[in-house]
């Protein structure tokens, strides 16, 4: 895990100090709101629907224990005892009161986390894959690069006043879980035909209101061009980005409306001019960043116990078969560790259970956590032998739950229940659903589905790239529920379709149900996922089962 | 009253505690809504909106809201604002927790 130098150290301490002063002067008066406000944003601090909110970020989604148990430290000490860890591997504190949080930010910086760029226009956290280090299709750790983009981005003076917010992110495996589609900036790392590892650039996609799949703007790019070429991205974007129009700022509209050719033709030039300034510090300073990320020492062993626990317990199994995922070293398992048991707040962790798990990562993990953009934690390095005793101890907080990547293992944005932007709740039509498909004892043989839910336009619960997505609208003051279909956040990735009229609230969980009862009869067999049938046969029998009166209003 | 124009009451977060507030004819701040100034009068609402965004050092974010006399007070026509007055409906938190307290 990347340690914090000097100057990091210098400076996270030093904006707090600045911030607590800040604070100070707004509470006694001589800061207005309108002064007030960018200064905070600046520093993750938002005011919701209840109270305030602090973003934290979790760069890259890597944590140790001591950060996990500090975490927990903060959700107890400042806020109501749990955190929510959000889709942008951040996690978010529901209640503080704003004369603590120069607290809290002094807490944090304790363990070398802050909250700094978690909001504004300005490059954001950098997301990664989380089972960057540990996954078998992986080619490289993308850690060191979202590292290397976090200390570049990090207070980078040319681009605290974008257009618009900037998020990047990385994946070191052509398999992708980072949803780099979705993002201003993706890179997804591929091997040229040398076999040298490199790459794809993706720029321009963007969820929210116009949703975009992003496009190529490099099908293969060295690792050792990366910065500059990164930096002439959004160089060029910053001066070519749209100001007049919020909703036409972001780099998605600014690619649509030049063009690929163009934006590529700026981005060459621009990249040819600034990369000779970079003189290999940065490649340098890569390598010791690499020294930081250097993978654990795995041990070699038996792990016949794993295989009696499968074979004698059957809950272990069940767990065992959702919530495993295949580990480089074949003596090991990445065990997801799913906050999403059903009808709780998906995201939402406890502090004992954050301390359950740092504790967990600490004995049998080689100390290292992870925050998937699913808002899920990670164990991603777990010798098979310990995965019984880590699932008998995980069973006993509520973390146990068998339900990784099924349809109850759903992504929800805070919606009307926190955000202040919301236009309906989230939350509850996730808890419902994940309840409703516990009672039917469905959810193992539905199989792979994700369902993604957002409260607003903005897209943060990602519902485009669900294969279900649910969007929370305002329809004449009442809350209503639009639905897509076949949407893919993978290196596939897909924008899906609007399935016709929303439903409200209290009709948004049937027609779930019937969408799901119905792809179960329109299945080839049981190994055919939701997506794959809805590749199939179209929308026009999904559209069926969830509108059958119109069906019946045609036919008559 | 001024015809066609939707009652109101003014409302805001604590400066500190972020909690919400609602503006009461005699200048205070309350926490529940039934306690807020019911405001038929248009004049009225810019006058007490402006008295309420000029305490810079108690309130963020004042603004008007629609709102109907119920039996209790005012009470809100928008679930938004019927959410901001209980709380999440995920967990008892916020004020429901503070009413069922009491
Ligand atoms: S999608 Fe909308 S409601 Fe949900 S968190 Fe984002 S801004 Fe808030």
């Amino acid at each position: 895990m990347y340690k914090y130098n000097d100057f990091d150290e210098a400076f996270v301490r030093s904006r707090n100090a600045q911030f607590r002063l800040q604070v100070e002067r707004r509470v006694d008066g001589s800061l207005t709101e309108d002064e007030f406000k960018p200064l905070r944003l600046m520093n993750g601090l938002y005011l919701q629907l209840h109270a305030y909110m602090l973003r934290v970020a979790i760069p890259y989604g890597t944590l140790d224990s001591a950060k996990m148990r500090q975490l927990a430290y903060l959700a107890d000490r400042w806020d109501k005892g749990y955190g929510h860890f959000t889709t942008r591997q951040n996690i978010q504190y529901n209640w503080p009161k704003l004369s603590d949080v120069p607290d809290m930010l002094d807490a944090l910086a304790d363990v070398e986390m802050h909250a700094i760029q978690t909001s504004g226009n300005t490059i954001r956290n950098v997301t990664a894959d989380h089972f960057a280090g540990a996954s078998a299709d992986e080619i490289e750790d993308p850690r060191p690069i979202a590292e290397l983009l976090r200390q570049w981005s990090t207070d980078h003076p040319e681009f605290q006043f974008l257009p618009r917010k900037f998020k990047i992110a990385v994946s070191g495996s052509p398999t992708d879980r980072a949803v780099t589609r979705a993002h201003d900036i993706g890179l997804r790392m591929v091997r040229n035909e040398a076999g040298e590892p490199g790459f794809e650039v993706i720029v321009g996609g963007g969820l929210g209101r116009t949703p975009m799949v992003g496009k190529v703007l490099r099908e293969f790019l060295p690792k050792a061009d990366l910065l500059p070429y990164c930096e002439a991205i959004v160089s060029v974007y910053n001066l070519l980005g749209r100001r007049d129009n919020k909703y036409k700022a972001r780099i998605k509209i600014t690619v649509h409306e030049n063009g690929l050719d163009k934006i590529r033709e700026l981005v060459d030039a621009r990249f040819t001019q600034i990369r000779p300034e970079f003189s290999g510090v940065d490649q340098e300073h890569l390598a010791e960043i690499e020294r930081h990320f250097a993978a654990p020492e795995f041990v070699s062993g038996p792990t016949a116990q794993y295989q009696t626990a499968r074979d004698t317990n059957p809950a272990f199994r069940s767990w065992s078969d959702t919530n495993l995922s295949a580990h480089k070293n074949p003596d090991y398992a990445i065990v997801t560790i799913s906050i999403k048991a059903h009808g709780q707040t998906p995201g939402d962790a406890t502090s004992d259970q954050m301390r359950v798990m740092a504790d967990l990562a600490e004995q049998y993990g080689h100390n290292e956590l992870r925050i998937s953009h699913e808002q899920n934690v990670i164990l991603p390095h777990v010798h098979k032998k310990d995965l019984p005793a880590i699932y008998a101890s995980l069973k006993e907080v509520g973390l146990a739950t068998a339900n990784i990547g099924l349809i109850s293992d759903i992504i929800a944005c805070p919606g009307m229940d926190y955000c202040a932007l919301a236009t309906a709740r989230s939350i509850p039509v996730a808890q419902q659903i994940a309840t409703r498909f516990d009672e039917l004892k469905l959810e193992h043989d539905i199989g792979e589905l994700k369902i993604k839910i957002s409260g607003c336009i903005n897209a943060c619960g990602h519902h485009h790239v669900g294969h279900i997505g649910i969007l929370g609208l305002d329809r004449a003051g009442v809350e209503n529920y639009q639905i897509t279909l076949g949407g893919d956040g993978t290196e596939n990735a897909a924008i899906g379709e609007r399935a016709g009229p929303g439903f409200a609230y209290d009709e948004i969980v049937p027609a779930i149900e019937r969408l799901v009862l119905g792809y179960l009869d329109m299945r080839l067999d049981a190994e055919e996922p939701f997506l794959q049938t809805y590749k199939r046969l179209g929308a026009g029998p999904f559209k069926a089962v969830l509108y059958p009166e119109a069906i019946k209003k045609n036919a008559a | 009253m001024s015809q066609n124009f939707a009652p109101k009451i003014v409302t805001a977060n604590h400066l500190v505690e972020g909690d919400v507030i609602y503006l009461t004819e005699n200048g205070d701040w309350s926490r529940n809504h039934s306690d807020a100034e019911f405001i038929t009068d248009e004049a009225r609402a810019a006058i007490r909106l402006g008295f309420a965004e000029a305490q810079q050092e108690r309130v963020v974010g004042a603004y008007l809201a629609d709102a109907k006399l119920g039996p209790n007070g005012p009470a809100p026509i928008h679930f938004r604002e019927d959410f901001r007055s209980r709380g999440p409906s995920n967990y008892q938190h916020g004020k429901q927790s503070e009413q069922t307290n009491v």
